[in-house]
């Protein structure tokens, strides 16, 4: 399972980092958003994995770490949140600067008519 | 009532920050009061800070009372509250001089900024690194929005750049703090600090990785080579009051090294001591040679206060890489000095740009200003004071932290340091002469310096006439300070042992 979990973030990270160096927004927006969910993956098992633990304190089994529980849930409504603005950002950048370059250059690319 | 001093800075500001955005049009005139008045109760809360901490006792909050290690808690000592008062003087100038009318160029500029200053002040405050990241995303998230105030091309196209960066930023902050968690079982910066010194041989070198990606983000958000080049683009596009209240975000990010770095990977800390301060000293030092480089090519007054900004931050970096007690005392000197009068600047840049007309603050030919004595004399001040030419503060934070080198490290430092300088005075010459001297026939326009922005401008910079002044005891309580700061021992017991409940720990 360990195995498979760190491959699995690893090569959410990879994709995410190599999206990100892309030139267009859109590309860069998923790659922030892949790379926010190898972060939260990550949080996730950072006090270690184990299954069967119960979640509750007080019986008398061993009980899962409950902080990165409570972290992971922050970190995912703060990177729901920034993607959000990013996505609305990129909107705005493709209105303002008539490009969805990240520098906002006019692309090679025929541009869609305007009516 | 003096015990809940602590929860003040970031209360106040989300209160205040609520109410103004309670409605989203008209009632200007109340959003600029309130907003005035929050952030003037935000003075007095940072001076009643300055003078609690002054007992060298380590004062902490536990939020819900849950005590440490278990809890969230809020740290008053001297550096935030040094910190905090700063950011309040500069918040107040800012909004005072965004009341005259740059307010209202676009929507919810007060309620923003309120937020923003919850943000800045809860990272100064926080005492737990989970707490610092959530703090760090509250400030970011409403700068992004501070930023783009007024929209436009070139904030959008800023804007792309800034938020880009800092999201993924973010979430290396998130790595960072898993392998840290995950080795040291802790996100308490005192408890840390304790668990650190016993940490396992074999985990050494994982915890070194979380700690060096920690270093990365706070060296982003410091704006250290190589990841200074969103900086001069940003902060010259945003507006002029916004742009003043960001030049104490990159002293967040020095803040964060400054603490995380003295406290948890300071001397004591075993495997890993001291291992912040070659990457601070060398990358501090570049930093210093391309912010050299880039004041002279800098074609745009606000451009130029932003590599005056990238020196300012690679002296700093050099003082909190020589990691002397006498050069952490001079940074956070020079610290309080550079955040004032830069914003100072990126205000009058602000008033210059329009006096101008069309050539705005661009530093071309142009028709004269309207008021050539007042603004010249403004920016003659602002930039011997920033350079660091004497008889003004600048002169003594860079002297402090010339001083303070040892003589194997004043081989690298006063050249670099000295030349950096240099090349800000001809910059400074050559900008002021075209822009006050160098002028074609025409008549000026645009409105002279009204009343508010007069408060906003001249405050902050004659802050550098009051701070040479005083020099003499600021640099006393920084010099405490920087005691403080060098026995994370005596901040570990505050927090740890002394329990209210009476509970060993």
């Amino acid at each position: 399972m360990e195995a498979l979990y760190a491959a699995t973030t690893g090569i959410l990270t990879a994709c995410g980092v190599y999206l990100i160096l892309r030139g267009r927004t859109f590309p860069i927006v998923v790659g922030l958003t892949m790379l926010s969910y190898a972060a939260n993956l990550f949080l996730f098992s950072m006090g270690g994995l184990r299954t069967a633990y119960t979640t509750i304190i007080g019986a008398n089994m061993p009980y899962a770490d409950p902080l990165p529980q409570a972290l992971v849930l922050t970190a995912i409504v703060i990177g729901f949140a920034m993607t959000a603005f990013v996505v609305i950002l990129a909107m705005r950048a493709r209105g303002d600067l008539g490009s969805d370059h990240a520098d906002g250059q006019r692309s090679d690319e025929p541009r869609e008519e305007k009516q | 009532m003096s015990q809940h001093l602590l929860i003040f800075p970031i209360i106040l500001p989300l209160v205040a920050g609520l109410l103004l955005l309670w409605q989203r049009q008209g009632a200007v005139l109340v959003k600029r009061v309130v907003g005035i008045s929050a952030t003037t109760l935000l003075v007095i809360v940072g001076i009643a800070m300055v003078i609690t901490a002054d007992d060298d006792t380590i004062r902490y909050y536990a939020l819900g009372n849950w005590q440490p290690p278990f809890g969230i808690i809020l740290v008053l000592d001297r550096l935030s509250a040094i910190m905090v008062l700063t950011t309040a003087l500069l918040a107040l100038a800012s909004v005072i001089y965004a009341s005259a009318g740059q307010d209202e160029e676009g929507s919810n500029f007060h309620g923003l900024f309120q937020l923003q200053l919850m943000g800045i002040n809860g990272a100064f405050m926080t005492g737990d690194l989970f707490n610092l990241f959530v703090f760090f995303e509250v400030l970011l998230i409403a700068s992004y929005a501070l930023l783009m105030h007024g929209g436009g091309k070139g904030r959008t196209q800023a804007g792309v750049h800034y938020v880009v960066l800092n999201v993924a930023g973010s979430s290396l902050f998130l790595f960072g703090l898993g392998v840290l968690y995950g080795t040291l079982g802790s996100l308490n910066m005192a408890d840390m600090a304790v668990r650190v010194q016993y940490l396992d041989a074999t985990q050494a070198g994982l915890t070194l990785a979380g700690a060096l990606l920690l270093l990365t983000v706070f060296m982003l958000k410091a704006a250290m080579l190589p990841m200074y080049f969103w900086l001069p683009r940003a902060y010259a596009a945003a507006p002029a009051a916004v742009a003043a209240l960001f030049t104490v975000m990159t002293k967040v990010g020095i803040y964060a090294i400054l603490r995380v770095f003295t406290l948890i990977f300071g001397e004591k800390a075993n495997h890993l001591a001291n291992i912040s301060l070659p990457w601070l000293w060398w990358g501090g030092l570049a930093t210093l040679v391309l912010a050299g480089i880039g004041v002279l090519s800098a074609r745009d007054l606000r451009t130029q206060v932003c590599y005056m900004i990238l020196i300012s931050v690679g002296t700093l970096l050099i003082a909190l890489g020589m990691h002397h007690e006498s050069s952490i005392a001079a940074l956070l000197y020079y610290t309080i000095h550079t955040t004032l009068i830069t914003g100072g600047l990126f205000l009058l840049a602000d008033v210059i740009d329009d006096q101008r007309g069309k050539a705005g603050a661009r530093i071309v030919k142009s028709r004269p200003v309207l008021q050539p004595t007042r603004l010249g004399l403004l920016y003659f001040i602002g930039m011997i004071s920033v350079i660091g030419l004497p008889p003004l503060s600048g002169a003594i934070g860079k002297a402090l932290i010339l001083l303070s080198a040892e003589a194997s490290e004043r081989a690298w430092l006063w050249p670099t340091l000295l030349i950096s300088s240099l090349c800000g005075i001809v910059a400074a010459a050559r900008a002021g002469s075209t822009v006050f001297w160098h002028t074609s026939a025409g008549e000026p326009s645009g409105t002279p310096m009204g009343k508010l922005r007069s408060i906003g401008v001249y405050s902050l910079i004659g802050s550098s006439i009051v701070l040479t002044v005083f020099a003499g005891p600021l640099t006393a309580y920084t010099q405490a300070a920087a005691e403080q700061l060098l026995s994370p021992e005596r901040y570990i017991q505050s927090i740890l042992i002394r329990d209210t409940e009476g509970d060993a720990l």
